[in-house]
């Protein structure tokens, strides 16, 4: 089981709800991926309209509704969305996107923790978007992220994990749940992800844009659930050279004759 | 706050271990504790070359042909606990010194004109005698001729560790003796440090006080060393996920002769404590491992490269020992006899670089 700010989740697969043909196909492609954790872009939404159309779709009594930034260009904007998502959302779940470059739409890393650090102190729960560094990982915990979410890729790329060393860097050394979020374009890439013992994955393009969205959501739902599995299980160490599967070693053997007994 | 868990579970998988699954976890490696389980294990016992290879590689990438060098300093051997393997136990009827800081700065300059830039102050737990006031001028009065000065004293408050590090002091050691409970309340029979809880926290109250480096480590004859090997792993690991800003050190101090004669209730033989420094290699990559003089030459260069990284010479335990061939009062006799000269030209001689200086001052200016 996840747990992050001491709620549990059975899904360990965060989906999105931009890109969706319909808000009925963006309903149907949730429930098939058994996600219990939804982001939603709080300009998409109107959250002062009951009958928003992203909102009535969602299931607040099973899932948890994680509005995010996207769009906030600096650690001010991200603050003030936050205060609406908190006031009108009625929530403190918040996915902190700080991305100034509108083309490439990569993390701020400068202002992302400034909004993290302040966000924390105002009882925010903080996940926050960030580039795989693992340093920045470690500054976002300290100042109180209840999760972090390096990216697998640019957001958009399809391109899977591109950072694999850092990556492994980040999961290693985190005290929070590491959520690998944007640039997960198939489910393998959601498997490696889990492989490496990331506690879960965000996806929403290659769901929403897939010819079935609601086929593509289950195969990411078997896809995460596949990954973990291996992970707790235990897997073995890739090698670049061929060995048996009963284990020899081609490890030397120092001159041990100086240990006396 | 870092509590032991059960290790009975980790302890049985070890003792179940075949060569396979050692061959498996020294591949498996860095941070998984079930394989520092297995590497610890009779069966790694088995195995020993290949794990001393493998320690050797690992030590090899992080850390090159070099060995840091430094020398302990005692500055004092009055005491208000009673440890049984102790030399300088309250009870024993040993000759008491404390140096003036006067003393301490001369003890040191010997240091200094042997080569020495690193040096370790090692005090008795005795506050009253040797406190923080005490610490800071010392550590005050020695900052300009050192590039590292770090304590080995009784355990302090965060505060006060902050004190000492804004003083110039770079790194604190302070060693559990041993994680078994149950070990551990029978041989500290008085004085603060029956404490066992307050002493496991204590590494982590050095780390929040911006100390670079913390050394933890335990006392090999106490208890099952597998599971002191285990335990080391466990407390090292979580250290660094809480204080990542930190550097760690680990140290395998076996049980010397010393005045009281205690009789270590283990046996810890070279073959063991050579196991035990493989395993924590392969299962941390990173952290540095002290080998000092309590074992002997024969040993130590032949340890080079294969895991332990640091190396203190031409050590003498009682306060003021460099100064007078009278080494009354002793924390416990050596192993390792030979002068700086004796073991850089050894270290040398083996291809290795014995490093004096690898921090400066002006760090903490």
């Amino acid at each position: 089981m996840l747990t992050i700010a001491s709620t549990t989740f059975k899904s360990r697969l965060f989906v999105g709800t931009g890109k969706f043909s319909s808000a009925a196909e963006m309903k149907q492609a949730i429930e098939a991926s058994e996600s219990q954790m939804v982001t939603v872009a709080l300009r998409r939404v109107d959250l002062e309209n009951p009958e928003d159309d992203i909102m009535t779709a969602l299931d607040r009594d099973k899932i948890c509704f994680l509005p995010n930034t996207s769009g906030a260009r600096d650690a001010e904007e991200a603050i003030r969305l936050a205060h609406l998502a908190r006031a009108a959302g009625n929530t403190p779940w918040l996915k902190l996107e700080v991305t100034p470059d509108p083309r490439t739409l990569l993390p701020d890393p400068v202002d992302t923790l400034k909004a993290t650090e302040q966000l924390v102190k105002e009882g925010f729960i903080v996940l926050p978007y960030m580039n795989v560094d693992p340093v920045l990982a470690l500054r976002l915990q300290d100042v109180g992220a209840a999760a972090v979410m390096p990216l697998g890729s640019p957001i958009g790329t399809n391109m899977g994990i591109s950072n694999k060393l850092q990556l492994e860097i980040i999961i290693e050394q985190a005290r929070v749940p590491v959520v690998v979020d944007a640039g997960l374009g198939a489910p393998s890439h959601a498997t490696e992800a889990m492989e490496m013992g990331a506690d879960a994955v965000l996806v929403n393009t290659a769901i929403a844009v897939a010819g079935d969205p609601i086929r593509m959501a289950k195969a990411f739902r078997d896809a995460v659930h596949a990954g973990r599995e291996a992970f707790e299980a235990g897997l073995g160490r890739q090698s670049t050279s061929a060995s048996a599967s009963s284990p020899e070693t081609n490890i030397s053997t120092p001159n041990l004759d100086f240990i006396s007994n | 706050m870092f509590t032991l868990p059960d290790l009975s579970l980790l302890r049985q998988r070890a003792l179940n271990a075949n060569q396979n699954d050692v061959l498996t976890a020294m591949g498996r490696g860095a941070g998984d504790i079930e394989a520092l389980a297995t590497l610890l294990s009779p069966a790694a016992e088995l195995l020993l070359p290949q794990l001393a290879g493998r320690a050797g590689e690992i030590t090899a990438q992080r850390f090159g042909k070099t060995t840091q060098i430094y020398a302990p300093l005692y500055l004092s051997n009055f005491c208000n606990n009673r440890c049984a393997y102790c030399g300088f136990a309250a009870n024993n009827k040993i000759h008491r010194r404390k140096l003036t800081v006067e003393e301490a700065v001369s003890e040191a300059l010997l240091l200094q004109q042997r080569g020495f830039q690193h040096i370790l102050l090692v005090t008795g737990e005795a506050p009253a005698k040797a406190g923080v006031d005490y610490l800071e001028e010392v550590a005050l009065a020695l900052r300009d001729h050192f590039a590292a000065v770090s304590i080995e004293v009784q355990p302090l408050e965060q505060h006060e560790y902050n004190r000492l590090f804004k003083a110039g002091i770079t790194a604190v050691a302070v060693y559990q003796e041993t994680y078994d409970k149950e070990v551990y309340d029978k041989v500290h029979l008085a004085g603060k440090k029956c404490d066992y809880q307050y002493r496991i926290e204590t590494p982590a109250r050095a780390a929040a006080a911006g100390m670079r480096e913390v050394g933890i480590g335990t006392l090999l004859g106490l208890a099952d060393w597998r599971s002191e090997g285990l335990a080391l792993g466990l407390h090292l690991a979580w250290l660094r996920k809480n204080f990542w800003r930190t550097s760690f050190t680990v140290s395998f101090p076996r049980l010397r002769p010393a005045a009281g004669a205690f009789e270590p209730f283990s046996t810890v033989v070279e073959k063991n404590l050579s196991q035990l420094i493989f395993a924590l290699r392969i299962f941390d990559p990173d952290v540095g491992l002290v080998l000092s003089t309590r074992e002997e030459a024969r040993f130590r260069d032949g340890m080079l490269g294969l895991g332990p990284t640091r190396y203190s010479a031409g050590s003498v335990t009682s306060p003021g020992g460099y100064s007078h061939e009278d080494h009354e009062g002793e924390q416990f006799s050596i192993g390792d006899q030979r002068s700086i000269t004796e073991v850089c030209a050894a270290i040398a001689s083996r291809g290795f670089d014995p490093v004096c200086k690898d921090w400066d001052v002006e760090f903490q200016h």
